[in-house]
């Protein structure tokens, strides 16, 4: 049977880790590839880099740094952030990249999501929706969360899905950092409505949040970064234990 | 040396890390002297069945392909062009594409038929019925990173099989002849081993 995903996103600007492991203040960023080998290594079954530099020269490292990670790491792993034309698609894709996701660039020019879905296979598309919660109505919000569109994020997503794309990483802006647990009824009926894979963002405070998402099938897999990288969570005991709760999950 | 066969654009750079990460080396190449020359081969997967078996015969490697006496993988499409046909057809009208037919299995396309069945099929995935020197040290039940929408049929020459709303052949073997459907070099350590098994695999 297929299982579900546990997916460990790291921030990299410059190309460093801008989340580090923060044991105690010693080490404040972290080597991206150093922690995506101690991350599969530890069982995750795919990594997600995110590009948060505001440079071009951030972004030309941005590339360098997807080819180190292609040489060494032996899982899977999408790369995003500020992708908006399908040469730098191509880019990443010819560094190594098995998948990218694109987030503000589809919202303002969707047919970015069918050219590069085309040229390049739906498999390799990821599309990230980032939605806000406001008077009962999920808005979609682009721009690291900046700019509030009108675009709601079911219609958003179905869309997303008939231009081509092969995989929904929904955030929601209301749960992110609370650490109160995944968006689990939205993200259920995102997996009710969509026939591609969903990818469940913010939220994840304890290993109970991940049985949840899985237990009632709101999403095939769960991405979560401070609570890996702060050692909240161990990816090791996080999968035995939904292992030891019917969760069908990788060792 | 391990010869990649190129039959174009797309992403092997992972492919050609992996070999290395596993001792091997290896060389992207689309010349038969190179290919008919080299310890093992391996097809990688790059885009669709159609296009995949046109690159092929433009380069005239689909006569190259069945002299080769040395293992060969096929990975992904590299294994389903070593099939007999694919229902994946090209950009014309053609419906479905014949392929090279090493393995008579033929590759058919998942339906989902309203079963809600996700297609791809993507993410890891376990192996069972596993039967072939390529998985020495690997026990069914293991988990492989697959990314198709379209399988091989089950048949005699299956050496490993998976679930996905049907059962169908993620692995075959014939001879010096191999194909996996999954990714070994996208599956942790236990895609490594398999990879490592096959670049030790002697010829016959």
């Amino acid at each position: 049977m297929l299982s579900k995903r546990i997916i460990p996103c790291l921030d990299v600007k410059e190309g460093k880790t801008v989340k580090g492991i923060n044991f105690l203040g010693l080490k404040e960023v972290g080597d991206p590839v150093d922690m995506g080998l101690r991350y599969a290594r530890e069982g995750a079954d795919e990594l997600v880099y995110l590009d948060v530099s505001a440079t071009n020269q951030g972004r030309g490292t941005f590339t360098e740094l997807v080819s180190r990670i292609a040489k060494h790491i032996n899982i899977p792993f999408t790369v995003g952030g500020g992708i908006s034309s399908a040469e730098q698609a191509a880019a990443l894709l010819l560094a190594g990249a098995d998948k990218i996701s694109v987030n503000s660039a589809a919202v303002e020019n969707p047919e970015l999501i069918t050219t590069i879905a085309d040229k390049y296979g739906s498999q390799f598309i990821v599309v990230a929706i980032d939605a806000i919660l406001i008077d009962g109505y999920w808005r979609v919000v682009t721009h690291s969360g900046t700019k509030v569109t009108d675009l709601e994020l079911f219609e958003w997503a179905k869309k997303a899905e008939s231009l081509g794309a092969g995989e929904i990483l929904f955030t929601s802006v209301n749960h992110d950092g609370t650490k109160g647990g995944y968006a689990c009824k939205e993200l259920k009926c995102l997996t009710e409505m969509l026939s591609i894979p969903v990818i469940a963002s913010g939220g994840a405070g304890c290993a109970d949040d991940f049985l949840k998402l899985f237990r009632d099938d709101c999403a095939d897999g769960a991405l979560a970064s401070s609570v890996f990288h702060y050692g909240e969570i161990s990816i090791r005991e996080l999968k035995s234990y939904l292992i030891n709760n019917g969760v069908n999950i990788r060792i | 040396m391990t010869a990649i066969i190129d039959y174009g654009a797309g992403n092997i750079f992972s492919l050609t890390s992996a070999v290395i990460r596993c001792g091997g080396e290896c060389r992207l190449t689309s010349s038969p002297e190179e290919i008919l020359s080299a310890s093992s081969v391996i097809i990688p997967g790059v885009g669709a069945a159609g296009p995949a078996m046109k690159a092929l015969k433009d380069r005239g490697l689909d006569k190259v392909i069945p002299l080769v006496r040395v293992p060969l993988l096929g990975i992904c499409i590299g294994m389903q062009l070593l099939c007999s046909s694919s229902e994946e057809g090209d950009s014309s009208d053609n419906a479905r594409t014949n392929c090279l037919g090493i393995f008579p299995n033929k590759v058919k396309k998942f339906s989902s038929n309203g079963s809600g069945l996700k297609i791809p099929h993507m993410g890891w995935n376990t192996l069972i019925g596993i039967k072939s020197p390529l998985f020495e040290g690997i026990e069914d039940g293991g988990y492989f990173y697959f990314v198709h929408s379209y399988f091989p049929e089950s048949g005699k020459f299956t050496i490993a099989s998976t679930f996905y709303s049907e059962e169908f052949s993620s692995a075959l073997g014939r001879g010096n002849f191999f194909g996996t459907q999954f990714h070994p070099e996208k599956s942790g350590e236990i895609g490594e081993r398999l990879l490592k098994n096959f670049l030790n695999m002697k010829s016959e």
